[in-house]
């Protein structure tokens, strides 16, 4: 299938999706669904540095937070005394750029690590910005920062609703940004990357470059999920911000879905996502962390491939679509771009 | 041509240390443009250390490379690649998630593409992978994964991977390891074709017969220095040789 196709696929199921919440009539539904959406982002975008390239990120935290604080900075400098209020389409974008930039950064910093030492390297980042927004009034520091949702917005109605919209339209972005990359020369040179980076080199691969490429891409990604954050939440806090469910569930949803393919952060988003809410209206959300536990021991000793893992072992093929396999799109150019 | 001057590699003076332990010392060599090199020495004696100076895996402390003319210091891997420096690695490295077809895909996206005379379309891509699998004998396996290869069709991808490169110089380390007779005399007869094609090819080998079948020179290092240099039969009556792989 041809990424337009595709995009338009996944718009026509959005669109469904959408209407279908509507149509429910609560909107707490909108509320539930923006963070499962806000997870497939995540997830997704973890996916293309981690599961693509074999780089464990354990700050994503960290990019999902600046995406936050720079909404929250802006909000502060322009929106509070009701001088403009900047779209959040715009907001997203300044986002991902900030969390592109230091992704690009960190990773031009830390990318010639390998292994354990790139994964400790991401964690000390994560460490460090909620150091600098602990201690930067600014932005509210530890005390934390209140940002005034509004109440209605033309034509859609509650504002929950058009954050869900535009969460999830994200959403069908990052997941046809990792369909592109993944049956793209780019995605071959991820492979080589996870497979085997000393032969990748002698095959030509500027594994470096590829590596900053991945960087950018997912920090940029997690700082586009993170930057209506502060609108959905209405009070940000350092703690909660930069909290161990970001870091945790952005690498457990693509491990229990499957990192190898693009399906397999959706997946693991939706599924986890979906139990994670349900268990907060039902039991308490302090169960959620429980619950990711559980599963990714689970799956760690019955298919540490994943669902997509399990799913291509019972069907003994490989559907060319949906599981990790590589071609180069019909449309892509042979060389370099 | 026994040490440095005009040719297509050109190692000089170069010195690889591990902390205390000096792996090479003093090293240098020439590569004359079709030449077919055999490399030896006893295990130990810094012949993947040097290959991995030479291709730029490993960073030499002293001395220079030069390919081409081009000096080849500061050059990340993937950019000696580029210039047409192509290697296979001792214990084979496949790509294991990657088909046989990919495999080979890779260096044609990454190495061949770079040169502006060499852009291929998708199906021009497609095509090379299948001709080059056909000429190492695993066109059928195309689509199969390397973990179901043996060894010596392991040992096949693994050149037939340098190979699509496009390569002005090959050097194949320990390419025969563990083969019978005949998988040895396979892969042989693939260097022998590879080098009547043009390229230049570096044997680094265990297995003597093979080496003086195939070589037209023989260099041989023991302990990090080059003892000999040479027509394989002179250096083999060498008599620092004969003692370097027979003792006192």
């Amino acid at each position: 299938m041809r990424t337009p196709t595709f995009l338009l696929v996944c718009l026509a199921i959005g669109a469904a999706v959408f209407a279908a919440s509507l149509a429910l009539g609560n909107d707490y539904i909108f509320f539930a669904g923006y963070v499962v959406m806000q997870y497939v982002v995540l997830s997704t975008a973890w996916n293309i540095l981690g599961g693509y390239c074999g780089y464990v990120n354990f700050g994503s935290a960290a990019f999902f937070a600046l995406g936050a604080y720079s909404t929250v900075a802006i909000y502060k400098l322009i929106t509070e005394n009701d001088f403009y209020r900047m779209p959040m389409p715009v907001l997203m974008l300044i986002g991902g750029a900030v969390s592109g930039v230091v992704g690009l950064g960190m990773g031009y910093l830390t990318l010639r690590l390998r292994g354990a030492f790139f994964a400790i390297a991401t964690l000390a980042l994560a460490v460090v910005l909620q150091t600098l927004v602990v201690n930067w009034d600014f932005v509210g520091g530890s005390r934390g920062a209140y940002i005034i949702r509004p109440e209605q917005i033309e034509p859609i109605g509650n504002y929950i609703r058009y954050l869900f919209l535009i969460m999830m339209l994200l959403a069908v972005a990052a997941v046809t940004i990792a369909r592109m990359i993944e049956h793209s020369r780019l995605g071959y040179g991820f492979a080589t990357i996870r497979d085997d980076e000393l032969a990748a080199e002698a095959s030509g691969v500027p594994t470096l470059r590829l590596k900053l490429i991945a960087t950018t891409i997912s920090g940029a990604l997690m700082g586009m999920a993170g930057a209506p954050f502060p609108y959905y939440i209405g009070y940000l806090q350092p703690a909660s911000t930069f909290g161990l469910d970001y870091a945790v569930n952005s690498i457990a949803m693509p491990l229990i879905g499957g990192t190898t393919s693009w399906v397999g952060p959706l997946i693991g988003a939706v599924l986890l996502g979906s139990l994670q809410q349900i268990a907060t209206v039902t039991i308490s959300s302090a169960v959620n962390l429980l619950i990711v536990g559980c599963l990714l021991v689970i799956f760690v000793i019955i298919a540490p491939n994943g669902i997509v893992g399990l799913i291509h072992t019972y069907l003994q093929h490989k559907p060319e679509d949906f599981v990790g396999r590589h071609h180069v799109d019909a449309d892509a150019p042979g060389r370099v771009p | 041509m026994t040490g440095s001057g005009d040719g297509l590699l050109q190692v000089e003076n170069l010195g690889k240390r591990f902390g205390g332990f000096v792996a090479l010392e003093n090293i240098s060599l020439s590569v004359a443009a079709g030449e077919r090199l055999g490399l030896i020495g006893p295990n130990g004696s810094g012949k993947s250390t040097l290959v991995n100076c030479i291709c730029g895996t490993l960073r030499n402390e002293f001395g220079n490379v030069r390919f081409g003319g081009q000096k080849l210091d500061g050059l990340d891997a993937h950019e000696r690649t580029h210039l047409g420096l192509a290697r296979s690695f001792q214990l084979p490295r496949p790509f294991v998630s990657l088909s046989l077809a990919d495999n080979i895909r890779i260096p044609l996206l990454y190495t061949v593409a770079m040169r502006p005379d060499r852009r291929h379309t998708p199906h021009e891509v497609e095509e090379r992978c299948v001709a080059l699998l056909d000429e190492v004998g695993l066109g059928d396996k195309a689509r199969r994964l390397p973990r179901d290869l043996t060894q010596v069709e392991m040992r096949k991808l693994e050149l037939a991977r340098a190979m699509a490169s496009e390569p002005k110089l090959l050097i194949a380390d320990e390419a025969m390891a563990g083969l019978t007779h005949s998988e040895i005399e396979d892969i042989l007869a693939l260097l022998v074709r590879l080098n009547e094609q043009g390229v230049t090819v570096i044997l680094i080998e265990h297995i003597m017969s093979a080496v003086m079948s195939f070589s037209r020179r023989l260099v041989v290092l023991v302990s990090g220095r080059k003892i000999a240099d040479g027509a394989p039969n002179d250096v083999m009556r060498d008599p620092e040789v004969e003692r370097a792989y027979l003792g006192q």
